[in-house]
C-alpha cells in the first residue's frame, strides 16, 4: 500500500538523514520503526507526507506517486495520511473539540472553518471519536487544560477524523508515563485493527514496539539494519541497531526467574526495563 | 588565563587576568573623560543668563496658571471627545492594516522573501515618521480637521504594530503549525487555526498599548491642526492665556490616567 524506494534525504547542512531506503508496508499493517537519536526515523515519516521534502526516491500511497504532487494535489493526499506527534501538537488555545475537527481542516473550504460551520456528519463524527478516545466529557475544554495521556487521546482522534488510510504515529509514548504509553500503544493498535488502518510508529521504547507492533524496522545512520517480526530481536540485532550495549539483563532474570520461554512480548519486555534501570 | 598554578601547585582562579583588569579600569577612566568633556560643551553653549532667573521664570509661569479658569472646560469637552475619536479610529485603521503586513513580514509566514522585504519596508518607514510629522504632512495634503489626525496616528501605528505582532508570529510553537498542515490543511487554514490562536494574546495587548499610547499622542496632534484638543492648547498658549493651558493639562492628565487604567484592565482581561 505504501511504497518507498530509493527514498534518500539530505539536509543543506549536509547531514545525510537517509540513504537509499525501501519500504513496503501492506494494508492493515502496524510498523514499529525503532532506532537511536538521528537515525532519520522521524525525517523518513515526515518524507511521506511531505512535511520534509525528500531530496530523491519515490514514495507511493496505493497508485500515486507522493514526491511529484504540490498544491490542491498534496492537500488530497495528506487527507489520507494522518500524523500523531509526540508533544501531541494540539493547538494550545482552541478547544478540544476544535482541534478535533481541525482533522477535517482538508476537507472543508476556509469560510467554513474559520466560522467552524463545520457539516453535521463531522460533528457527529467527532462525538463518537472523543467517546471512542475516552473523553467524552472534555469537548468544551481548552486544549492547554488537559494532561498529557488525554492530549494525546485528543491528537488520535484529530487524525482518525481524516478518515485516513494511513496512520505516521512520531514517538507518541515519549512524554508520557509507563502506564499511560501502554494504554496509548494500545488504542492505536485497536483503532488500526478496527479501520484496517496501517502505521509507522517511531518509538524509542523497544518493550512497546515488540509488544505492540505486527512488524519492526531497525534504522541505524540513514538505513535499514533490521526488518522482522517482533520476537526475532534479539540481543545480536540491537547492537546492530543500537551499538554495543549489555543487553543481556533479560536473559539473567529469565534464568533466575526460572520460567519456560513465555511469549516473546512479555519476554522482551523485561528486556527493555532491565537495560533501562 | 585566569586560572594558574601557585608554587605549592593549587590551582587559583581569578575572574579576570591582570592585564584585563587593567584594561577595564582604563575604559572606565576614558568613560569618565567623556563624560566630564560633553558636560563643557553644553556648558560652554548654555546661555546662563536665562537660565540664572529660571526660578523666577518658572514661578511666575505657575502664577499665571493658577488658579486655573474651570469655566473654560466646557469648551473642552467637544475637542477632547475628538481626540479620543482620533486615537481610537486611528487605533482601528491602523491594526487593520498592520494585520496582515505582519504576516507578510514574519518569516514563518511570508509567501516570498521579496513580499517580506517589502513589509519592512513600510513597518520601517510607517516607525521612522513620528506621528507629528505625519500629521504636518497629512493637514498639507488633506486640509485640517479630524480626519487628518485620524490617518497620521493610523500611519504610525502601523509600524508599531506590524512590528511587534510580526515577532510574535515568528515565536510561535512550530509544532501545532506542522500538524494542521499535515491534515491536508490549505495556506489560509493552516494560519486561522495554527498561527491566529497562538498569536491572539500577544495581538489583543499590542493593540490595547498602542491605543493607550495613540490616546497621548492624539492631545498635541491639534498643534499641527489636525484637530483634537491640541488645537485647543495651541490657541490658548499663542494668547498667553496660561490659566486656561492648566486647565487643558489637567484634562489631559486625566484622559491619559484613564485610558492607562483602561488598557491595564483589558490586558489583564484578555491575557
Amino acid at each position: 500500500m505504501l511504497t518507498l524506494s530509493q527514498v534518500s534525504k539530505r539536509y543543506p547542512t549536509g547531514d545525510r538523514a537517509l540513504s537509499d531506503i525501501d519500504l513496503t508496508l501492506p494494508r492493515g499493517q502496524v510498523m514499529a520503526l525503532i532506532g537511536p537519536s538521528g537515525a532519520g526515523k522521524s525525517t523518513l515519516i515526515r518524507c511521506v507526507n511531505r512535511l520534509v521534502e525528500p531530496t530523491s526516491g519515490s514514495i507511493r500511497l496505493e497508485d500515486t506517486e507522493l514526491t511529484r504532487l504540490s498544491g490542491a494535489a498534496l492537500r488530497r493526499a495528506r487527507r489520507s495520511m494522518a500524523m500523531i506527534f509526540q508533544e501531541y501538537a494540539l493547538v494550545d488555545r482552541l478547544t478540544v473539540m476544535e482541534n478535533v475537527l481541525s482533522g477535517r481542516l482538508g476537507y472543508v473550504g476556509f469560510w467554513r472553518s474559520f466560522t467552524r460551520r463545520y457539516s453535521q456528519e463531522d460533528i457527529a463524527e467527532a462525538f463518537r471519536l472523543l467517546d471512542r478516545v475516552g473523553l467524552p466529557h472534555a469537548l468544551d475544554k481548552r486544549a492547554d487544560a488537559l494532561s498529557g495521556g488525554q492530549r494525546q487521546r485528543v491528537g488520535i482522534a484529530r487524525a482518525l477524523i481524516q478518515s485516513p488510510r494511513l496512520l505516521l504515529v512520531d514517538e507518541p509514548t515519549a512524554s508520557l508515563d509507563p502506564k499511560t504509553s501502554r494504554q496509548i500503544m494500545r488504542l492505536i493498535r485497536e483503532l488500526c485493527a478496527e479501520r484496517n488502518l496501517a502505521a509507522i510508529i517511531n518509538i524509542h521504547d523497544v518493550a512497546l514496539a515488540q509488544q505492540f507492533a505486527d512488524r519492526i524496522v531497525g534504522l541505524r545512520a540513514g538505513q535499514i539494519v533490521f526488518d522482522g517480526k517482533p520476537g526475532e530481536l534479539d540481543a545480536e540485532t540491537l547492537t546492530t541497531i543500537y551499538g554495543e550495549e549489555e543487553w543481556d539483563t533479560r536473559v539473567q532474570e529469565e534464568e533466575t526467574e526460572g520460567e519456560p520461554a513465555t511469549p516473546a512480548p512479555t519476554a522482551h519486555l523485561n528486556l527493555a526495563t532491565g537495560g533501562a534501570s | 588565563m585566569p586560572v594558574s598554578t601557585t608554587s605549592q601547585g593549587t590551582p587559583i582562579w581569578r575572574l579576570r587576568t591582570t592585564r584585563a583588569q587593567w584594561l577595564q579600569y582604563l575604559g572606565w577612566l576614558a568613560g569618565a573623560c567623556l563624560f566630564l568633556l560633553c558636560w563643557k560643551v553644553i556648558s560652554d553653549n548654555t546661555m546662563w543668563v536665562f537660565v540664572e532667573d529660571a526660578g523666577r521664570q518658572g514661578s511666575d509661569l505657575i502664577s499665571r496658571m493658577l488658579p486655573p479658569q474651570w469655566s473654560y472646560a466646557h469648551r473642552l469637552w467637544k475637542p477632547m471627545w475628538d481626540t479620543l475619536n482620533i486615537a481610537t479610529l486611528g487605533t482601528l485603521l491602523g491594526i487593520a492594516m498592520a494585520f496582515p503586513v505582519a504576516f507578510l513580514a514574519a518569516r514563518n509566514t511570508s509567501p516570498h522573501p521579496l513580499v517580506r522585504s517589502a513589509a519592512l519596508v513600510i513597518i520601517v518607514s510607517s516607525r521612522s515618521i513620528n506621528s507629528l510629522i505625519w500629521a504636518m504632512l497629512l493637514v498639507t495634503i488633506l486640509g485640517p480637521g479630524v480626519l487628518a489626525g485620524i490617518i497620521a496616528i493610523a500611519l504610525r501605528s502601523i509600524g508599531f504594530i506590524g512590528k511587534l505582532l510580526y515577532e510574535a508570529i515568528e515565536e510561535i510553537h512550530p509544532t501545532p503549525v506542522e500538524a494542521i498542515s499535515a491534515t491536508g490543511a490549505g495556506r489560509l487554514q493552516v494560519m486561522s487555526y495554527g498561527v491566529l490562536p497562538q498569536i491572539m494574546p500577544a495581538f489583543a495587548g499590542i493593540s490595547v498599548y498602542r491605543w493607550d499610547i495613540n490616546i497621548r499622542e492624539s492631545t498635541v496632534l491639534g498643534l499641527v491642526g489636525a484637530g483634537g484638543i491640541g488645537l485647543q492648547l495651541n490657541a490658548a498658549i499663542n494668547s498667553l492665556a496660561w490659566n486656561q493651558v492648566s486647565v487643558i493639562f489637567v484634562l489631559i492628565f486625566v484622559t491619559v490616567l484613564a485610558s492607562e487604567w483602561i488598557s491595564a484592565r483589558v490586558r489583564h482581561a484578555i491575557i
